[in-house]
């Protein structure tokens, strides 16, 4: 248990540490790095406090608290995948009507254009 | 002839995507028989001369900047030819499997009154050729899944040769299903209680080229087709419950 509480521990590290240099050299927007920086701190907050783990384990009907760390990582990263699925199809919709629309218009500028000339 | 084809008061749609081979025949066919009637490509992204060879042949060609899929280069030739008034819109595919002699029974069709669409079909009366059997057995299952939800028949859900009017026009140029369209894009047209009907044709084989569908595919496809068609009814139960 100690053991995977410490790999816990360092992979949060980890990736506060990715997510934060990631920032400082623009490879990711400060939007889209709360929901790792969040998922990291849970992460954190459930290795660093054990007996959160066991009051869930209790509360759950489950006999070993590291399968609640199982699936509470896989449930925050679930959420985090969601969240981008729903971001990712918010930005193509978004990339095709521009796509459109710029299309379209240098339609009608080549017609203006062929008009002129 | 028609005053409609001839005062070009419809427009006829090609999306293509690397159809080099054989969009100059498309459009030199189109124009041959129907010299008023103007002619726009929508070139999805090409890497061949697609677009310059449309051109050449008189087409109006629409470039989008990059890949956008059937539906998303669709919607964009949609948007265009509602944005310049045109009352109808043939579409035919860019591959010289949509033989435009049956374009006048198409734009007839969608000129009667409440009819909003028309479907050129391969099974009303004519061949149902060049259709691979797992596309047939989609077709058949399509068929049986739709008809509940449209209150008719459809033969031929998946054909490419579409024409509709100014009605159907603008909810297709605000709302257009972006893969895989044409069975979605029934549904989105039930939900506005717009009707349809299918107008024989029969279909030639591709000029050039091969068709990329492959069996996995086909089974991406069927899922995907039918997720948008649950995800279109889900979005008119809610309006109609409100």
């Amino acid at each position: 248990m100690e053991r995977l509480l410490l790999i816990t521990t360092l992979l949060a590290v980890a990736l506060i540490a990715i997510v934060i240099v990631s920032l400082r050299r623009a490879h990711i927007r400060v939007e889209y790095s709360v929901s790792w920086l969040a998922a990291a701190v849970i992460l954190l907050v459930l290795a660093q406090v054990p007996n959160v783990l066991r009051w869930i384990a209790v509360w759950a009907g489950i006999q070993d608290p590291p399968t609640v760390l199982l699936f509470l990582v896989t449930g925050v990263f679930l959420v985090v995948f969601y969240r981008f699925s729903v971001i990712i199809s918010h930005l193509r919709d978004a990339n095709i009507a521009l796509a459109q629309r710029v299309a379209i218009l240098e339609f009608r500028l080549e017609n203006v254009e062929d008009g002129r000339s | 002839m028609n005053p409609i084809l001839s005062e070009g008061r419809a427009l006829i749609l090609v999306p293509a995507r690397n159809e080099e081979g054989a969009i100059g025949g498309v459009i030199d066919e189109v124009l041959s028989l129907f010299p008023r009637l103007p002619v726009l490509v929508v070139d999805d992204g090409s890497q061949d001369s697609t677009a310059a060879i449309a051109k050449l042949h008189h087409a109006r060609v629409l470039r989008l900047p990059h890949h956008l899929g059937l539906g998303g280069a669709l919607q964009a030739g949609y948007r265009l030819a509602f944005e310049l008034g045109f009352e109808y819109v043939v579409r035919i595919d860019g591959d010289g499997q949509h033989d435009p002699t049956f374009i006048p029974a198409m734009i007839d069709a969608v000129s009667r009154p409440n009819v909003q669409m028309a479907i050129g079909s391969r099974f009303v009366e004519s061949n149902g050729g060049y259709t691979s059997r797992l596309r047939g057995l989609g077709i058949r299952l399509f068929r049986a899944c739709l008809r509940p939800i449209l209150g008719k028949t459809v033969r031929d859900p998946t054909s490419g040769f579409v024409a509709v009017n100014r009605e159907a026009l603008e909810v297709f140029s605000r709302s257009f299903p972006l893969e895989y369209p044409e069975i979605e894009a029934l549904v989105v047209l039930r939900r506005r209680a717009f009707q349809f009907v299918e107008v024989p044709v029969s279909i030639r084989p591709r000029r050039t080229g091969r068709s990329t569908i492959t069996a996995v595919k086909s089974i991406y496809y069927l899922v995907h087709v039918m997720l948008g068609v649950l995800v279109n009814i889900l979005i008119f139960d809610r309006r109609r419950w409100r």
